[in-house]
């Protein structure tokens, strides 16, 4: 199978370190905003930002797939 | 009418019409095996969205999120956590598993591993794993539903008496509508899921503390430290949080039901797409959150967590709302149990029976046994349910331990040369009997750190290193689909 474009991963790993590996540096009650404690808002705010990330994975892989589709018109 | 009628009554009628449009989607198309299991691979995005959307909306997402609000805390994070993670996991490896599925006509999870190792003992393994991993979920969803009748009933029907109902509507359900049956009543859960949410979510912190913001304010001067890991426990913390994030994301779509729901799919764009936007739906599980929140100093005294939400809606609200709840909760529970289900039922009669026990069985015969399975398994799911009282998180988590050892053949199968047969059948058995040891001698969390969790380390380890030790193999995914032709 083909690996996905590194761009891609890239933008998936953001999400990852954002909300898993990050935990103890958001894990808290204060700065609260919207009346949210910290740690809710940060992981509610990921919940809308992570599509943002996927989509621009989305446009990477999308230009690898049609950039292979003319090298095979080349070949031919 | 008694608010235990009204109550009750409502329910009822929701389920009716989720039945029946199951029933009414079924009846347009001639059910054969492919029809049945993967809808004839003919879902567009909206069908697929549905199926695979549906499956994180269950009575789990709607009972089980608020009551870990409720009585663990901070630790229900991890809930929020995992959600957009697990889609970002499934926007690398599903358009591929999809590829695989179309070329090889695969149907199910252990079709995938059977072609990719060319070994029938690793695909029944890979059956077994999935159909006892979908007991403890299965088992979840009844539960849910039994608690919905016994609050709706104002305590008046037993929660047994309405595992057993739960039980014979779920396996009536599969056992007519098939998996585009299920998809289509999704919608209506769905719906109905939607508004209950954004509607108690925000309604019921205004009516208690005038807002979202005074009800955090009040819990952060009460009980600080309910609002951040460990919370009300002493060992899920951080640790804990990133161990259990990473073993559900990348367990999500290891469920049997929630692999092969991407082989419905038209084509592979449409799951890269769905994978893209689908943590937007995630949104109502911070609602839920907050009815847990709330409850905790409103009722600060119920013996189950689970019921926070029932039970603060009961207090809120008049009966006929209970009953829109009760409705959408007990849909909750049905459609995913009717997925699961079929699932486990279709993987035990094609994956486990049919290739290890009786190989001159025909398709109209597994289909038969399918069925029959489909009322043992539920059974199995009832008696679970009747005699053991973990909490709905707890269940949950302890299916996701034994899923999430099939991640490793899944992503090494597709995207590794080098990985081999035994390599993957030495980890998996390894995961497994991990997971099974650190957990039923009690030892989940183990030195905080999710027993799953641990038990994927271990066997990403084993599968990486019998995988050098044995000579490299051919990927099954390189071979011509004619010469390896799926069970």
């Amino acid at each position: 199978m083909k690996r996905p474009s590194l761009g891609a991963i890239l933008l998936g790993l953001i999400p990852f370190i954002a909300v898993c590996f990050s935990v103890s540096l958001w894990d808290r009650i204060s700065p609260t905003v919207f009346g949210l404690p910290f740690n809710f808002f940060w992981l509610v705010a990921w919940i809308v930002l992570t599509p943002l990330c996927m989509w621009g994975a989305y446009r990477f892989e999308l230009r690898r797939e049609s950039g292979t589709e003319n090298q095979k018109g080349g070949e031919r | 009418m008694s608010p235990t009628v009204v109550a009750l009554s409502i329910i009822t009628g929701i389920v009716a019409v989720g039945s029946l449009a199951a029933f009414y989607a079924k009846s347009r198309h001639k059910m054969d095996l492919e029809q049945w299991t993967v809808g004839g691979r003919g879902f567009g995005m909206v069908l697929v969205w549905l199926l695979m959307a549906g499956e994180i909306y269950t009575t789990f997402t709607f009972l089980g999120a608020s009551g870990w609000a409720y009585s663990r805390g901070g630790p229900v994070l991890y809930i929020l956590g995992y959600q957009p993670l697990m889609y970002v996991v499934s926007f690398f490896v599903l358009p591929h598993v999809w590829e695989a599925g179309r070329k090889y006509r695969l149907q199910s999870q252990a079709d995938f591993f059977e072609v990719r190792y060319g070994s029938k003992y690793l695909a029944a393994c890979v059956a077994l794993i999935g159909v006892v991993c979908l007991l403890p979920y299965a088992q979840l969803q009844l539960k849910g539903l039994g608690l919905i009748v016994q609050v709706a009933s104002y305590g008046a029907i037993r929660p047994t008496t309405a595992m057993i109902v739960a039980f014979v509507l779920v396996a009536s359900f599969v056992f007519v509508s098939g998996v585009r049956g299920v998809a289509w009543a999704s919608v209506i859960k769905d719906l109905l899921l939607l508004f209950a949410a954004l509607f108690i979510g925000i309604a019921i912190p205004h009516i208690y503390f005038g807002g979202i913001g005074p009800m955090f304010a009040a819990i952060a001067r009460a009980k600080p430290e309910h609002l951040v890991m460990p919370g009300a426990t002493k060992d899920l913390g951080h640790a804990w949080y990133i161990s259990s994030v990473l073993m559900t994301a990348f367990g999500f779509f290891m469920w049997p039901q929630n692999f092969a729901a991407s082989f419905t799919a038209r084509s592979g764009k449409i799951l890269r797409r769905n994978a893209v936007f689908m943590p937007l739906y995630s949104i109502t599980m911070p609602l839920m959150v907050l009815v847990g929140f709330s409850a905790l100093l409103v009722l600060p005294k119920l013996s189950n967590g689970d019921l926070s939400l029932l039970a603060i809606v009961r207090q809120t609200f008049p009966a006929w709302f209970l009953g829109i709840i009760g409705g959408a909760g007990a849909l909750t529970a049905m459609v995913p149990a009717a997925i699961q289900i079929l699932t486990a039922a279709t993987l035990f009669a094609k994956n486990l029976c049919r290739p290890i026990l009786a190989p001159s069985m025909t398709d109209p015969e597994v289909a038969k046994l399918a069925k029959l399975m489909v009322l043992v398994l539920t059974s199995a799911a009832l008696y679970l349910a009747i005699q053991t009282s973990v909490s709905l998180v707890s269940l949950l988590l302890l299916g996701y331990a034994g899923v999430a050892q099939l991640f490793p053949g899944v992503a090494l199968g597709l995207f590794s040369r080098r990985v081999t047969t035994s390599g993957v059948f030495a980890g998996m058995v390894t995961g497994i009997v991990v997971a099974a040891l650190l957990m039923l001698t009690g030892h989940d969390p183990y030195r905080g750190l999710s027993a799953g969790f641990i038990a994927l380390c271990f066997n990403f380890a084993v599968t990486g290193l019998v995988s050098v030790l044995t000579p490299v193999q051919v990927s099954g995914f390189e071979k011509p689909a004619t010469a390896v032709a799926a069970s």
